[in-house]
């Protein structure tokens, strides 16, 4: 039986040591497919070798993954206040998905909608099961519409939906007939593709189906972006859109922290894209791009200096010198506090190891926050990634599409009639890629990862725990199901899905936040008591204390 | 602002829309009896986001490791069968992780296909796939059946059914099927048991598995649970006593049937009268007397009702919950004189609505009561008819904010607060923990809301 103790420093492994270390106790099959996904970076220049991404999980290895319909319905669609989103299945998967991810959404008043206190299901029953649910479903979608009177309804197939051949889509179009409401289904029975990356991209391209564009309401504003990939987790959002906010730059829709069905209608009036998650959306950038001649950028909101970066690149973006040094008052204004809240914690985290494995983004970003506090990530990887997020973009037309990626489907977009308005000319374009900006542009994670780092993709248990063992940073990122069995052996795990009660991270109060949570749970006094005063002396005395 | 603004307080028939579930799938009860094997990996036969999503929620709610495996279907498991998937798992659970025992339950998924879990076991078995000495036992858990609560039985069941043996002679011990219930009531059955002389064999016993000591070190199997040794012996016991109908009377029944092991079936032991009828039972099966030590908590527990009945009188409460708790629960706020007048259980099942009225019965009020219900339905029956307090679930704070009523979190899951894993609400202790918790709500509420000519000191 497996039983680890965190043991005092001694060793300095070699990377590829403990590569070899990792795989020793796997039956040969499991470990030559793990050897494809552990990789040491390389220095500087050295071509680090092909990541294995989005390959299926190994049966039996204990995975942190969930699946499709969690991307679906938990990632993408759980974060959007005014869609009233029924899962058509039975109860468990609606059940999970209600309000565990800690997504925020804010509303002025009572008379706007919130749903996202409430789980609706099908609740489906045997009798569903073997008759089919389509009828039920209907049924369901009735009597939420005459309970709620949503602008729109959207159903979620789980996996046995898939099995019995229920038609969500069929049902859609024919309530969305009867109740003339817009009613939309998603394919994302748990068993598609090999991870939640696949339901993220089914949720995306429902929405950019039957919701982007279907509105021409015109928000004003002089500088009109759409953040795509932020899900306002612990009030992230909130603290993005303060700092767009105080720059003037005005956000037409979030994809999709605390947004709501008419920011994904008129999306496509904003004159940028700028992408936080790649893994979950860039898709939709492009196709952005593409039907309505939305640029995007990458930009990442984690990290104080990355969060001023990311405002110069969109203001580079507008060429417009009052936005320009707007931005620049904005960052001389919330930098200071910044900065002395990271001089108060840095002596104390200085020099400290962190290891972060978690979902697309997320694993690479908060690589920023530690830099900050000068510590150094010694291991990090995705749980559902695929290798433009490991090795950048330039990647993409080499990834071999197999079994589990050909069944998602992948749109085929043109140029809108209506609506296509490229906002720049090639010119434009031209001068500002002369300049050093780089539109469409993600470098991956293995780019900023220091040398002689390990990058692995989906960690299991199993090898967290060895390489806890074996490196013993002096914090772990990763999910509530990793938590427990990490801060057993006296490391402290800081979730970076939900942020335990934390947050929010992102931007400037965020960093501070982030600074100060980190300083707290690395030096709490908690894990000096893990031994007791007679374990650490187990000889026996025989004298009387009182002599 | 109100949080669930979209209830509303007209009561409308809905035969397919559950809104606000009160119960959730068989795959997280049978996860969590597995836990109570001692060295063993519960493993979910179906796509990976089950086991993610059971063990996210068993983790929330104990704040401790919860570990499990998955066979990870894909499409093509989903459409040529997981045999593969599960004959690979069972090689790669016992080669990497080594348990003694590996709990196999079903999915939707896997149900609906039809895969065959013994027979894809026996098929491991020949294969070599299971070393001696190692076992893997399983369940039939679809989530369209039943709820977390019979998935939990079912679980019993299939590690019952793989393990018992009778070798004709007894073993002089009590079998105890706690239910699903917390760590710490399990704890405290064991302890009762002891506290009589009474030997037992518990199982589940999730005691020490979830609700384990931090020491630097992690144990994937940590030192509790029952033995393997101990799940064999129960056919050799004496007798069973399956406490709550839902989660542990088919288990008894099973034994009964197969090893005769005579069985009594009785309610959770929380509360008074329950816990005199748990303590009598116990007595009559073993042939103990009641100790002087138990005799003296029970004096303890009237003592304070006694003492503090003036603040439960005819107080109207809400329950919400799994029908073996809000059963039990039902009857001690009866007994102590407060009135239960919503009721419900998302667990399917028609005997559960005729106990309750058999239990509330004399009550002053009328009384609503429904099995397989949700906790939208419940919010709609506060709107419509205010209660003093509401017991139930993590998920019950939202209605407890918008409409002003104090809540005492108690069932699965409570996810933002702690004490449920270390102290029980089963026993004598138990009901003092209770009715601690019951008086703090009231007490706190009348504190707030005196006026300043009110506010009391002593009360």
């Amino acid at each position: 039986m497996t039983t680890i103790t965190k043991k005092k420093k001694i060793v300095q492994m070699d990377p590829t040591d403990l590569v070899q270390d990792l795989l020793k106790k796997y039956p040969t099959k499991v470990a030559r497919k793990r050897a494809k996904q552990i990789m040491v970076k390389e220095a500087e220049g050295a071509e680090t070798p092909e990541m294995g991404a989005n390959v299926r999980t190994i049966p039996g290895i204990i995975t942190m993954r969930g699946c499709t319909y969690a991307g679906c319905k938990g990632v993408i669609l759980g974060p959007t206040r005014d869609i009233v989103n029924i899962t058509h299945g039975p109860i468990g998967c609606g059940f999970y998905s209600w309000l565990t991810r800690r997504n925020q959404t804010y509303t002025e008043t009572d008379a706007e909608e919130n749903f996202m206190p409430y789980a609706f299901s099908t609740d489906m029953n045997e009798n569903d099961i073997v008759f089919g649910g389509e009828k039920k479903l209907k049924q369901a979608i009735r009597e939420a519409y005459e309970l709620f009177h949503p602008k729109a309804i959207a159903i979620f197939s789980t996996c046995p939906v898939g099995l019995i051949g229920d038609d969500v889509h069929a049902v859609a179009r024919e309530m969305k007939g009867e109740l003339g409401i817009n009613v939309f289904g998603f394919s994302c029975e748990g068993y598609k593709g090999v991870s939640q990356s696949a339901g993220h991209h089914i949720a995306n391209n429902q929405i950019f189906k039957h919701v982007v564009g279907t509105k021409e309401e015109i928000k004003v504003g002089e500088f009109k972006i759409n953040l795509l990939g932020e899900y306002n987790i612990g009030g992230d959002g909130f603290e993005i859109d303060r700092i767009l906010d105080k720059c003037g730059i005005t956000v037409i829709s979030t994809f999709s922290g605390n947004s709501t069905y008419d920011q994904f209608a008129t999306s496509h009036t904003a004159d940028l894209n700028t992408v936080m998650c790649h893994r979950s959306i860039n898709y939709v950038a492009e196709m952005m791009e593409t039907k309505y001649g939305i640029p995007w950028i990458k930009v990442n909101f984690i990290g104080a200096e990355a969060t001023a970066k990311s405002l110069r690149k969109i203001a580079q973006y507008f060429d417009s010198p009052k936005l320009t040094e707007r931005v620049e008052a904005v960052i001389a204004e919330e930098m200071p506090t910044v900065k002395l809240a990271m001089d108060m914690v840095r002596p104390r985290t200085e020099g400290k190891t962190a290891m972060l494995f978690v979902g697309g983004s997320r694993a690479h970003h908060y690589q920023e926050l530690f830099k900050e506090l000068g510590m150094r990530t010694i291991s990090a990887g995705y749980e559902f990634a695929h290798r433009d997020d490991y090795e950048g973009r330039h990647v993409i037309p080499e990834i071999k599409i197999d079994a589990d990626s050909r069944n998602i489907e992948e749109l085929e977009v043109e140029p809108c009639a209506e609506s296509y308005n490229p906002r720049k000319t090639p010119e434009e374009i031209k001068k500002l890629e002369e300049s050093g900006f780089k539109f469409k542009e993600y470098e991956g994670m293995i780019p900023d990862m220091p040398t002689k780092s390990l990058v692995i993709d989906d960690l299991n248990q199993y090898e967290a725990e060895k390489l806890i063992e074996i490196m013993k940073p002096d914090i772990f990122c990763a999910g509530i199901k990793e938590k427990y069995s990490v801060q057993k052996l006296g490391i402290p795990l800081k979730q970076l899905h939900n942020y335990d009660i934390g947050g929010p991270y992102a931007g400037f109060k965020g960093a501070v936040n982030f600074y100060q949570d980190i300083d707290r749970m690395v030096n709490s006094k908690v894990w000096s008591y893990l031994k007791a005063p007679w374990q650490e002396k187990p000889e026996l005395s025989a004298t009387y204390v009182w002599e | 602002m109100t949080l669930l603004r979209h209830t509303p307080t007209e009561i409308k028939d809905r035969s397919a829309l559950s809104v606000n579930p009160a119960k959730t799938c068989q795959p997280v009860g049978a996860m969590y009896a597995a836990l109570g094997i001692h060295g063993c990996l519960p493993h979910s036969h179906g796509s990976q986001g089950c086991c993610a999503y059971h063990r996210s929620a068993l983790t929330r709610h104990y704040k401790e490791p919860v570990s499990a495996a998955t066979s990870s279907f894909t499409e093509g498991a989903s459409v040529f069968g997981g045999q593969a998937n599960l004959l690979q798992a069972i090689n790669n659970i016992f080669t990497v992780y080594e348990p003694d025992v590996i709990a196999v339950h079903t999915t939707c998924l896997s149900e609906t296909i039809g895969d065959d879990v013994p027979q894809i076991t026996e098929k491991a078995r020949q294969e070599g796939k299971i070393p001696d000495g190692k076992f893997v036992v399983s369940a039939s858990t679809p989530s369209y059946v039943g709820s977390h609560v019979t998935g939990f039985s079912n679980m019993v069941m299939g590690t019952l059914k793989g393990f018992a043996a009778k070798t004709g002679k007894k073993n002089g011990k009590v079998n105890i099927i706690p239910g699903f219930v917390e760590p710490s009531d399990m704890e405290e059955i064991k302890r009762l048991a002891a506290a009589m002389g009474v030997k037992t064999i518990l199982f589940p016993d999730t005691s020490g598995v979830l609700n384990g000591p931090l020491t630097g070190e992690y144990k994937m199997f940590p030192d509790g649970g029952t033995t393997v040794e101990e799940l064999r012996s129960t056919g050799d016991s004496i007798g069973t006593l399956a406490l709550g109908e839902w989660a542990s009377a088919d288990g008894a029944k099973y034994l009964d049937s197969t090893h005769k092991v005579p069985c009594k079936i009785l309610d959770l032991p929380i509360g008074l009268k329950a816990t005199d009828r748990f303590i009598d039972a116990l007595r009559l099966i073993s042939g103990r007397h009641v100790t002087d030590l138990i005799a003296h908590e029970r004096g303890q527990l009237v003592d304070l009702i006694s003492d503090m009945h003036q603040y439960f009188y005819h107080k109207k409460v809400a329950l919400v919950g799994d029908p073996d708790q809000v059963i039990a629960l039902t009857e001690f706020l009866t007994s102590i004189d407060m009135s239960p007048v919503h009721i419900v259980t998302g667990t399917p099942g028609k005997k559960f609505e005729a106990r309750i009225k058999e239990l509330t019965a004399d009550s002053p009020f009328p009384v609503n009561v429904k099995a397989h219900g949700d906790m939208f339905l419940l919010h709609q029956w506060i709107k419509n008819e205010p209660v003093d307090l509401i017991i139930g679930n993590t998920y019950c704070k939202y209605i407890a904010r918008d409409e002003d009523i104090p809540l005492i979190r108690h069932g699965f899951p409570i996810l933002d607060r702690v004490g449920h894993q270390y102290f029980p609400t089963v026993g004598y202790k138990g009901g003092l923990r209770l009715l601690e918790k019951i008086l703090d709500a009231l007490l706190t509420r009348i504190d707030r809301d005196a006026t300043e000519d009110q506010f009391e000191l002593a009360m």
